[in-house]
């Protein structure tokens, strides 16, 4: 998989597939980007499960806090992890224990570490880096088009009814749209920087 | 394998919008609402707290107007962008998120005359200082630079002189003081020059020119590249810092590489309160899906026009950078290979009084202060646009007293030789 760039189908079909995800490293905190990614998955109908060793007895929208993936004791579809790049190989390492494994491995905006990627990949699971769910739902179901922001995709087909208000489908029938090249270059030049 | 890239003239009819999931409308409906519904408290809550992407107030966004932002942004190449009611609005709210009182900005004192007034007098009363600096010369950037500076602003195409500017140069400048690049592009329009290829990390329209093209709405744009990183060091503190209107939410940090754009939207559109109105908006995207047939027919016409002009005995001169003989001919030729746009200026040899005599005995072209429509304009922009700068200024910006500045339509060339030859004659 090339992960500088992932085709949007990838990414569709991944958030099409999963019903539950552990979200690792969610805060309890309601400004802070892993509470706002948590409540939007969770008002979609994702089963969403906070992990977070220092929260544990707590719960976040009333999803109680469980210190580790072991801890979950049942499968998951996938490991979303809300760290820096230098905390992921641990959690990789601590969801290829899982049994059964969990089937996409997801490291949000900002994060990336190729080698556990591999390592991930290896045992076929898919893997998304440097990307945040939230955003990407939005951006393919043109949500996130309300908010003037370039959602790359562009469609001549009448998109799904919205279920409820102002919720767009993911079932979107789309092509590419507008790049943002430079934004990209610069992201990775910041990595690696760093 | 990725998603194939679409080509400019595709997005410029089909980025941002889709047909109405509701009823099936194609032409991207006008939302003449001031007010959204929401599906109850708690999305209410979250769409205030910035959780969710959704619809509150036209103020904040409008449907209409985030069809023309997304399309805006995917033909600059930028991650997002925010409509406004003026390109005067698009350059006071990008400075409200960036400067405080006792900033400074540079700026290219080759300028349109309403910013180059706007930024000396009404900025000035923000405490926000200007300091100019000469296109021509990329030292005098350098040497603007202190600690207090905050943005660059210049434009890819200088209105009235029609001079193109060397956008990378000023971005290494702006790169090495640590401070964001701001294009104004409204002469080039992206489909002569994309700034962000070339190191911009905001560009501002005045929607009203050639992007609208009909000289029937004004509006104005943000786009933000998604290149500057707003929280490496303080300076920035609208997007790196807790926002106490929003709860202690860190801008960039929640919003990533469209975080700019959405300060503008949710700091500076909601407080300051230029909306665009969303007729307006349809209006404009109606004239984008037409922007590179318009803007090629423009360009073509301006080169005819200019090159009549340079070959008549009563033209003193023709500033034309796309004339192979002009200064900027160059930098034309680099930045912008499909024409020099379609505003330039010239003089008279019979100075001021022919100039006046010009625009006077002109049948098609006319005598207005506005550039970029379909129909071909003409102005004296000492006595008019440029009128309250001195002499001096005037001359640096490229609006001498016997200067008259053309903005050329998409009529036959043919009709304006002959209206021109006609005017000069009588």
């Amino acid at each position: 998989m090339n992960h500088d760039t992932y085709p949007d189908n990838y990414i569709r079909s991944i958030l099409n597939s999963v019903k539950s995800i552990a979200m690792v490293g969610a805060s309890p905190i309601n400004v802070r980007p892993s509470y706002f990614a948590f409540k939007y998955l969770a008002e979609r109908g994702y089963d969403m499960i906070p992990v977070n060793p220092g929260h544990v007895g707590k719960g976040l929208l009333g999803k109680p806090f469980v210190a580790s993936l072991a801890d979950i004791g049942r499968p998951i579809d996938m490991v979303d992890i809300f760290r820096n790049s230098s905390h992921i190989m641990p959690v990789v390492e601590e969801a290829l224990r899982l049994s059964p494994l969990p089937k996409v491995i997801w490291m949000q905006l900002g994060a990336r570490d190729d080698a556990a990627a591999a390592k991930a990949e290896a045992v076929g699971i898919k893997v998304v880096m440097n990307r945040c769910p939230k955003i990407e739902y939005g951006r393919l179901s043109s949500e996130i088009s309300w908010m003037g922001v370039n959602s790359r995709t562009l469609s001549s087909k009448r998109a799904p009814m919205p279920t409820q208000g102002m919720r767009l489908s993911l079932n979107r029938m789309s092509v590419g749209g507008g790049e943002t090249a430079a934004s990209d270059r610069a992201a990775k030049n910041k990595t690696e920087l760093s | 394998m990725t998603d194939r890239l679409p080509g400019f003239s595709t997005l410029a009819v089909h980025a941002g919008a889709q047909p109405d999931p509701t009823t099936g409308a194609r032409a991207t409906p006008i939302y003449q609402t001031t007010s959204f519904v929401f599906n109850d408290a708690d999305h209410a809550a979250s769409l205030f707290g910035l959780q969710s992407f959704g619809n509150i107030y036209t103020r904040i966004g409008n449907p209409t107007n985030a069809v023309l932002e997304e399309r805006v942004a995917a033909l600059e190449g930028g991650t997002a962008a925010l409509a406004v009611a003026s390109g005067h609005a698009a350059q006071v709210v990008v400075l409200q998120q960036l400067m405080k009182p006792g900033d400074e900005i540079i700026a290219a004192r080759k300028l349109y005359g309403g910013s180059i007034n706007q930024f000396t007098h009404a900025f000035k009363s923000f405490g926000w200082n200007v300091a100019w600096a000469d296109p021509d010369e990329i030292e005098s950037f350098e040497r603007a630079v202190t600690p207090h500076t905050k943005a660059i602003f210049i434009e890819s195409i200088a209105n009235p002189s029609g001079s193109v500017t060397d956008i990378e140069a000023i971005a290494a400048v702006a790169r090495k003081a640590g401070v964001p690049l701001i294009v104004d592009n409204t002469l080039a329009t992206p489909y002569l020059i994309k700034p962000i290829d070339h190191g911009a990390d905001i560009v501002v329209h005045s929607l009203t020119k050639f992007l609208g093209g009909h000289g029937n709405s004004l509006g104005g744009v943000i786009v933000d590249a998604g290149t500057f990183d707003w929280s490496k060091d303080n300076k920035y503190p609208m997007l790196s810092e807790p926002r106490p209107e929003y709860h202690g939410i860190k801008i960039q940090e929640t919003f990533g590489n469209f975080a700019f754009a959405i300060a503008c939207r949710v700091l500076g559109l909601r407080d300051l309160g230029p909306a665009l109105s969303p007729f307006n908006a349809f209006m404009i995207l109606t004239g984008i899906e037409t922007l590179p047939l318009r803007m090629q027919k423009h360009c073509d016409n301006a080169k005819a026009v200019a090159e009549f002009l340079a070959g008549h005995p009563a033209v003193a001169s023709v500033n034309y950078a796309g004339l192979p003989s002009d200064k900027y001919n160059n930098l034309a030729r680099k930045y912008a290979p499909k024409g020099a746009g379609a505003v330039f200026t010239f003089s008279l040899k019979g100075g001021y009084d022919a100039g006046v005599n010009l625009v006077s005995n002109l049948r098609l072209f006319s005598h207005l202060a506005n550039v970029g429509d379909t129909r071909s304009l003409v102005i004296h922009p000492a006595s008019t646009t440029h009128s309250q700068l001195d002499d001096a200024a005037k001359i640096k910006s490229g609006a001498a007293p016997d200067v008259v500045r053309l903005s050329i339509g998409i009529e036959d060339k043919d009709d304006l030789i002959a209206d021109l030859d006609q005017a000069l004659r009588a």
